[in-house]
């Protein structure tokens, strides 16, 4: 996985936001991503959290276009049991964000002036030392690029990105409200799970 | 509810999902589980003398019944000599359940004595898998991946389980449903997608069928020569495919591919209209993408919608089981002659007879063949190896019923032979299965003659022993100018190695040998090998070659047929 560079002169490309909701088992996230690798679809980014169903994870995988087609990203992603529904939001109307925490290096001298600059691009300063400070920002990728190559000439040590995550506007969704039955969502929930607390018998055998 | 080991849930599961033989080779940490063995009497287990030969077993028992086959082994090694087998189920679609042991949880990730994460290294070849982490995880997964194995396009599953989990003792209670919320095959054809190939169908002047083994796997042959018929459409099928339709019928005319009916391949590239069936447009069956047929409307149906739009677009896709779509289809459609485009096709054949064997005093491969076909009248399972035997078996004995030719088409892999027959003929009891091997692939796999004699099954084999790589030398002959390298074998003596497990062999060195020796070997009881010298230097023909289209296929050159 990879997150897009800190440049803002990224030629413009076609990418695709793809959701996709997934069983919260161990290993999912390795059969999607190296789903993406056998089919030699790059990912731009790939965020992975809860959903609002229990048991379900909802990840965010921006696709470059060119090395996949969507349609065949989609139905590959299906095709794994343990995906549940994918959506491609590249043609909805959509709120997409993006989080960055950028330490910019600073002193006494210049902190004012960066600290006018976060203030342009509504960053918050999450933490203050007396050589560095750290920047929290929330937006679409061209904010986050706009105030990291603002932060460029000072100094950036340390640069993290999220990943960007995505939402339909309006009231249509691209989530799955589908319980499975009791018994059964009471094995699934520790399946495959590592045990703990248990006096597990040692042999090499 | 009664209390059990992970080891009973195991094979109580496995028997409940209809399991009746395991194929398998034990080690430590499945030793809980063969401890346990002897309570379930129902469960024939097979000893196997390498796991890759029983991953072919389940696979070719598998083929064979159209049931999910199961094998079985240890942690680390005996789980990875399985791989070959599950993927070679993989690239083909067929249900086979791998069942294996890993070490205790407590090891589990600190690269215990034969530990291997064989959940990882399957993601990509097998349907889904699963880590079974504690005893009451057993039961449910064992039904879920049945479930998954054999609905839908088919594949093989896997399911791991540590050491101490057969162990663990746990309340067993059998999961009366499966719920998987992420997986519901489609099976029913879009009726607007239908109704609009039908239309299609009516109006094309040269509409053809390639069928594919998921014709086989959805056991829609009756509906597909239904369809055929009724709307006068020539079938071809994939390599995979043979079988789907018999090719004893008026409108079929052979498979197409590489090494398909030159007569098949042109007919593919002529058609108007082309309806690939339960098949995945690979690209051994079509040639060079970009110059396969142009411009023909392409109507695909297959049960896996990621196998729709892969390779090609088609006008109209249908997603769906093919049993439930054709007769739609049929339904829809105008009943039809196309004498004009048969008589096209027909012509072709009789311009290019692919299927005709010349006169030689050698011992032709290809002719033997044709005895054993013969021989047999066209009823016995065929079980082949890779090479160019594979490809004179698919050519040159005439099939008539689905699940009668068995081999590994996707993955091609060289050793399927043996295992894979001595799976059919334990799914098959009493009927003729031949092995018909490759010298070169019969030795990646041949200790497995131990297991025939062990069940006592009466395999057939035939090596065709050319003494080479004979596909490989083909390719240095004719596109490495004839470089040849590391292609060449000395042969053991396989009648002795036969000798050597007590098995009946005969060394077949003359032409006129052939018959009486498949008379012998279809006489005798048990199982039986024959050893046909056949002619070192014959290619296959006709061919596309490598990277190029349908449209160049090329027919054997004279000086060839001279010999
Ligand atoms: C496991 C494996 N290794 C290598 C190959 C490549 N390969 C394809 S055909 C072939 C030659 C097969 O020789 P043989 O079994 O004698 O059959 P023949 O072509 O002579 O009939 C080889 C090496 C393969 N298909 N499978
Ligand atoms: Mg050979």
């Amino acid at each position: 996985m990879s997150t897009a560079p800190h440049s803002g002169s990224r030629p413009h490309h076609t990418v695709h936001t793809v959701v996709a909701i997934v069983e919260n088992r161990p290993g999912v996230l390795m059969r999607v991503s190296s789903l993406f690798r056998r089919r030699g679809f790059n990912i731009e980014s790939l965020t992975v959290g809860r959903s609002e169903e229990e048991g379900l994870s909802r990840m965010t995988i921006v696709v470059d276009g060119e090395s996949a087609p969507v349609e065949q990203v989609e139905k590959q992603l299906y095709k794994l049991i343990d995906v549940v529904k994918v959506s491609d939001l590249s043609h909805e109307e959509m709120v997409a964000r993006e989080l960055a925490m950028i330490k910019v290096r600073c002193n006494n001298v210049n902190r004012h002036e960066l600290l006018d600059i976060a203030n342009v691009f509504r960053a918050d300063v999450v933490d203050i030392a007396t050589n560095s400070l750290i920047l929290q920002v929330v937006g679409d990728e061209d904010k986050i690029d706009g105030l990291i190559k603002m932060c460029e000439p000072y100094g950036i040590r340390e640069l993290s990105r999220t990943g960007r995550v995505a939402m339909v506007r309006g009231t249509k969704t691209t989530t799955v409200h589908e319980r499975e039955p009791e018994k059964i969502a009471r094995i699934h929930e520790k399946a495959g799970r590592r045990v703990d607390n248990i006096d597990l018998p040692f042999s090499s055998d | 509810m009664a209390r059990m080991t992970g080891a009973q849930i195991t094979l109580e599961s496995l028997q409940r999902e209809g399991v009746d033989t395991i194929f398998g080779y034990p080690g430590g940490v499945v030793l809980p589980l063969y401890d346990t063995l002897p309570q379930f009497p129902g469960l024939r287990h097979i000893l196997v003398r390498h796991e890759q030969g029983a991953a072919h077993m389940a696979d070719g028992y598998a083929r064979a019944s159209g049931r999910m086959g199961v094998c079985l082994g240890t942690s680390g090694p005996g789980a990875t000599n399985l791989v070959t087998g599950i993927c070679t189920s993989w690239m083909d679609s067929t249900p086979v359940f791998a069942l294996t042991g890993n070490v205790g949880r407590a090891l589990l990730g600190k690269d215990g004595f034969q530990e291997a994460d064989i959940t990882g290294i399957t993601h990509s070849i097998t349907k889904h898998n699963y880590m079974c982490m504690n005893a009451n995880e057993i039961a449910l997964a064992i039904r879920e991946a049945t479930h998954i194995a054999t609905t839908g396009r088919p594949g093989p599953v896997l399911v791991d389980i540590p050491k101490d989990v057969f162990q663990e003792e746990t309340e067993f209670e059998w999961p009366e449903q499966v719920s998987l919320r992420g997986y519901k095959p489609t099976t029913e054809g879009h009726a607007g997608m239908i109704r609009r190939a039908a239309e299609i169908i009516d109006q094309a002047k040269r509409p053809i069928i390639i069928a594919g083994h998921g014709v086989i796997w959805g056991e829609a042959h009756k509906e597909l020569v239904e369809l055929a018929e009724k709307a006068c459409i020539p079938v071809i099928t994939t390599f995979l495919g043979i079988g789907a339709f018999p090719e004893e019928h008026a409108l079929s005319y052979g498979w197409l591919g590489m090494h398909g009916m030159f007569y098949a391949n042109m007919a593919a590239d002529y058609a108007d209209v082309v309806i690939g069936v339960g098949m995945r447009f690979d690209d051994r069956a079509m040639g060079r993408f970009k110059d396969f047929n142009p411009t023909a409307k392409i109507i695909h149906i297959d049960i896996d919608p990621a196998e729709i739009g892969k390779n090609f677009k088609p006008v109209v896709p249908i997603v769906g089981d093919v049993k439930r779509v054709l007769p739609k289809l049929m339904e829809e459609t105008k009943q039809q002659t196309r004498n004009e485009w048969l008589r096209w096709i027909d012509q072709q054949r009789e311009e290019h007879p692919t299927l005709h064997i010349r006169e030689s005093r050698r011992m032709l491969p290809q002719a033997v063949i044709r005895s054993l076909y013969e021989e047999t009248q066209g009823n016995a399972t065929i079980v082949t190896g890779v090479g160019q035997h594979q490809m004179w078996a698919g050519q040159h004995y005439f099939y008539k019923r689905p699940r009668q030719l068995i081999s590994s088409g996707g993955l091609g892999t060289m050793g399927f032979e043996l295992p894979g027959a001595i799976g059919a003929q334990v799914a098959l009891p009493g009927q003729e299965v031949w092995a018909i091997c490759g010298d070169g692939g019969f030795q990646m796999t041949m200790q497995e003659l131990a297991v025939l004699v062990d069940e006592q099954l009466p395999v057939k084999i035939a090596i065709l022993n050319n003494g080479y790589l004979g596909m490989v030398r083909q390719w240095q002959q004719l596109f490495y100018d004839k470089n040849f390298v590391s292609v060449a074998m000395t042969q053991p003596d396989f009648c002795k190695i036969a000798d050597a497990y007590g098995i009946r062999a005969i060394r077949v060195e003359h032409k006129n040998e052939v018959e009486l020796a498949l008379r012998e070997a279809r006489n005798h009881k048990g199982p039986m090998l024959l050893d046909f010298q056949v002619d070192q230097e014959e290619n296959v023909w006709p061919m596309v070659p490598a990277g190029a289209a349908l449209s160049e296929t090329i027919e054997a050159p004279a000086e060839e047929l001279a010999r």
